[in-house]
């Protein structure tokens, strides 16, 4: 019978024990004797949330399809199971062998936002690894990140010993080859690192010192293995439709925040808003084969028992193949009552009709991202999206009988002024008035409309156009939402519109980690030596602590934020090419302040670099102008 | 067409609280392609109900589902179907199809029968109850008129009767049915009501035992298996009479 690694007296004494048993539907079991490396997949936030990733499962199943690989999983144990764990020195496990996390060859750990990087450190340290790249010895798992906060590692840089830039289905086999002809030539751990600097995509650290100005700005990387590469490019498969796909995704067996199957339509935008960081890091957009994804979404299905299947991608209505899947999957789901969940759909006649057809029109809500209350701030963040087209949307939308309007916006934008920001309450009180005017009083449902106008705090990115931009302060931010709330409670209609926002300070501290750089470390370190953890979960963050642990380190958070950056400042991810070129953000930057939209990748090629990849839009586009 | 569909749970599943396991199933019976008849309305759920919820924590060789098919070729097949489907932990044990008008599984529920078993460290496995002459002790404790059990409710605490709930009690020497051993180990083993109205939870049986002799056994030193899920047989007035709830008629 299946042995755990802790006894029943400690899972009886945590919340959701199921979190941390393994022995779920599709998790792949292999005799460990049998395999050459051993890799544990980690996503350093808890179950549900590190479950409901695509990006796990498909290097999961890509992994685990070689047969001398044996993948495994581990997410942050909650803070009740953390406790234990550290009071009775209980080194982390694994959840499919239950063994020790320290006895892999690998720990890959993936960085989806910034404020996962406390539990990055939780991970270590309750594995008994080293924190430090530089202090882990030959028995120890090579440490590896990936996924978006890749594009700028430099304040995590120390504690992984390598980064892998862009997406895992390229390189991961040729690491593997590389760890295992290493090990057999009885090569050591540095040797193994020097060998994987000179592969495609590989980043480590460990080999470059970055040099400051007095003024605590780079002046240049050096390196301290000459053979590292200066710049390292992302690594992208350009045949989307001939790759991995998890069709056999592990089903936990509690509900997690994505339920559901998962099918990826495409990777990349076409669409390139300026404040965005995956429309640049994902470029070129390639898009899934219609037909395969009909296949995947069937086969998913069967292997899963799942009763919802999602559309995933950043920009689902520019699929080009959507109306064919879609006419596809209604049709298939409708005979096995499996529900179907839409992406974010840009709000037009087409989608409200598939709406209609796959949800409960009064129980769902639509939802709108404007980004910015005026179209003036909308063409400075190159937001496509017009008055014209939400009010159209809207009155489309309440003509079907929708009561529910969902608004995004963010606030302190470059350029923004108390316009832009009254511009948020006005728009939301016209949606409104679209409301009465369109919707005669006797056929009103409950009388009334439901318009939820949310807010989030503008931070700035790197490998976007506004990684130049100055964010705002906290103080700055907190007047903003006052602001916000005041424009709106002056509104005709403000009945009918509820205002959220987000918290100030973790947005401060998110723009801080985003562009910040290796002096960074030592106040992750601190902060989390001060029991700072679970940072992205408002009931776990401590701002109090973090502002002491900057102040302890001698850092000014400030100096991250609220510097607006000169044009030839270099930055501390120059290094890595995602792609599109620093010429080419620096144009859309300066665009912005000009108000000039740029046209999207289908409509004209903005020569963002991402062509060098020879595939996707970029070469439709060719292949439409030459007909 | 009525199905009922008798499993185990044991191993680390006993940690998967009654909804999960719900959703499990509702998962792996689309697995296995079994025809599930769907309610009407906007949103259409499989119709499935289970008998009796089993704790987290509880092992179970008694646990009992009732399903509606539209169509199925045989009981035999969807067990090994629906065997094929099932995770570590979990295992069909029966699948019959009820006669026309059969009582739903969770209005059936009338009985269920457990098996405590003590460990003083999980990796020793069972050993003996730390009770000296535990059998005369139990047999005092079950010859009592009234056992009376204070129980604790979200208004404050009741006083409780178990005597009239507790239909068996008894100190058996058996192999632990989720040991590969054979070992025969030392269980206190009853027989107790499990209705929706007189429901008594088998460790308020063994606290309120505990408590008789003076002793105090630590939290977790003891695992509790649900052995069956049982319905009666005997009409009011008569001697109660249970037998498990896949039991056919065609045996009466």
């Amino acid at each position: 019978m299946r042995k755990l690694a802790l006894p029943d007296e400690i899972f009886m004494q945590v919340e959701k024990p199921a979190r941390y048993i393994g022995n779920e539907i599709n998790a792949v079991m292999k005799d460990k004797n049998s395999v050459d490396v051993r890799f544990c997949m980690c996503f350093p936030d808890i179950y549900e949330i590190g479950m409901s990733h695509l990006g796990i499962q498909i290097l999961y199943s890509m992994f685990n399809s070689w047969e001398d690989v044996w993948c495994e999983r581990v997410y942050s144990p909650w803070i009740d199971l953390d406790k234990i764990l550290r009071e009775k020195q209980i080194p982390l496990f694994a959840l499919e062998s239950q063994e020790p996390v320290r006895n892999m060859d690998f720990l890959g750990i993936t960085l989806q936002y910034e404020m996962c990087y406390t539990n990055i450190l939780q991970i270590l340290d309750l594995s008994q690894i080293p924190l430090f790249a530089a202090d882990r010895g030959e028995n120890e798992p090579i440490v590896i990140g990936g996924g978006p906060c890749s594009y700028n590692p430099e304040p995590i840089a120390e504690f992984f010993d390598l980064f892998y830039i862009g997406e895992g289905e390229t390189q991961y086999r040729a690491l593997m080859d590389l760890y295992k002809a290493n090990r057999k030539a009885g090569g050591n751990r540095m040797e193994f690192l020097k060998m994987a600097a000179t592969l495609p995509g590989i980043y480590v650290p460990g080999f470059y010192e970055e040099e400051y100005r007095p003024d605590g700005t780079i002046k240049g990387r050096k390196k301290v293995y000459e053979n590292a590469p200066d710049t390292i490019l992302k690594e992208i498969v350009m045949d989307v439709s001939d790759t991995y796909y998890p069709l056999k995704p592990v089903v936990p067996f509690i509900q997690i925040t994505q339920d559901r199957a998962v099918l990826e339509l495409q990777r990349g935008c076409i669409r390139g808003c300026r404040f965005c960081q995956a429309g640049q890091l994902y470029r070129p957009v390639r898009e899934r084969d219609v037909e395969v994804l009909k296949k995947y979404a069937m086969e998913m299905l069967q292997n899963t028992g799942y009763d919802e299947i999602s559309l995933s991608s950043l920009s689902s209505s520019d699929y080009s193949g959507l109306n064919d899947l879609l006419e596809f999957l209604i049709q298939e789901c409708k005979k096995k009552h499996i529900n179907i969940s839409l992406p974010s759909l840009r709000i037009d006649a087409f989608s409200l009709d598939i709406m209609s057809k796959v949800q409960d029109v009064k129980k769902s809500s639509l939802t709108f991202a404007p980004e910015a209350g005026s179209q003036r701030l909308r063409d400075v963040i190159n937001k496509g999206l017009t008055k014209e087209d939400i009010l159209n949307g809207a009155a489309l939308a309440f003509e079907g009988g929708w009561t529910r309007v969902k608004l995004y916006f963010m606030l302190g934008l470059p350029t923004e002024t108390e316009e832009d920001i009254l511009g948020i309450g006005e728009l939301s009180n016209e949606i409104a008035a679209v409301f009465f005017d369109t919707v005669p009083k006797e056929k009103r449902i409950n009388g009334k409309v439901q318009i939820v106008t949310s807010t989030s705090f503008f931070i700035p990115k790197p490998f976007t156009p506004f990684q130049w931009a100055r964010m705002c302060t906290k103080e700055e931010f907190i007047e903003k939402a006052y602001q916000t709330k005041k424009g709106i409670m002056a509104q005709l209609n403000q009945k009918s519109i509820k205002y959220n926002w987000h918290e100030a300070d973790v947005s401060v501290l998110e723009g801080v980690l985003a562009r910040g750089d290796r002096k960074l470390a030592k106040v992750l370190l601190k902060a989390y030596e001060m029991g700072c953890l679970f940072d992205s979960w408002s009931e776990c963050f401590h701002n109090d602590v973090w502002m002491k642990a900057f102040e302890d380190c001698g850092i000014e958070p400030d100096f991250y934020t609220t510097r607006e950056r000169r044009e030839d400042e270099i930055f501390p991810w120059d290094f890595l090419d995602c792609g599109v070129t620093k010429e080419f953000l620096l144009r859309e930057w300066k665009k912005a302040r000009t108000q000039t939209v740029s046209p999207n990748c289908r409509q004209q090629c903005q020569g963002c670099g991402a062509n060098r990849f020879g595939g996707g839009v970029c070469v439709e586009n060719k292949k439409g102008t030459e007909r | 067409m009525k199905i009922r569909i008798k499993f185990a749970k044991y191993g680390v599943m006993k940690f998967i609280g009654h909804l999960d396991v719900m959703r499990f199933f509702q998962k792996a019976i689309r697995r296995a392609d079994i025809d599930i008849r769907f309610s009407e309305g906007f949103s259409p759920h499989p119709v499935m109900s289970f008998a009796a919820p089993l704790g987290v924590g509880m092992e179970s060789l008694g646990e009992y589902l009732d399903i509606e098919v539209n169509s199925m070729t045989s009981a035999e097949e969807m067990k090994d179907a629906l065997n094929r489907e099932m995770a570590d932990g979990f295992s069909i044990l029966s699948v019959r199809v009820l006669p026309d008008g059969s009582q739903n599984a969770m209005a059936s529920v009338a009985a269920a029968r457990y098996q405590i078993f003590y460990s003083d460290r999980q990796e020793n496995g069972p050993c003996r109850f730390p009770i000296d002459r535990i059998e005369e002790k139990l047999a005092a404790f079950y010859a009592r008129e009234r056992i009376p059990m204070i129980k604790k409710t979200k208004k404050g605490e009741r006083e409780l009767d178990l005597k009239p709930g507790i239909f068996e009690l008894q100190i058996q020497e058996i192999p632990h049915p989720f040991m590969e051993e054979e070992k025969k180990c030392q269980a206190v083993s009853m027989l107790v009501d499990a209705s929706s109205s007189g429901n008594i939870k088998p460790t308020m049986v063994l606290e309120a035992f505990c408590q008789d002799c003076g002793t105090c056994l630590t939290p977790y030193s003891y695992q509790v298996i649900r052995i069956d899920t049982m319905m009666r047989l005997s009409k009011e007035g008569e001697n109660p009479r249970f037998v498990p709830l896949d039991f056919t008629s065609d045996c009466r």
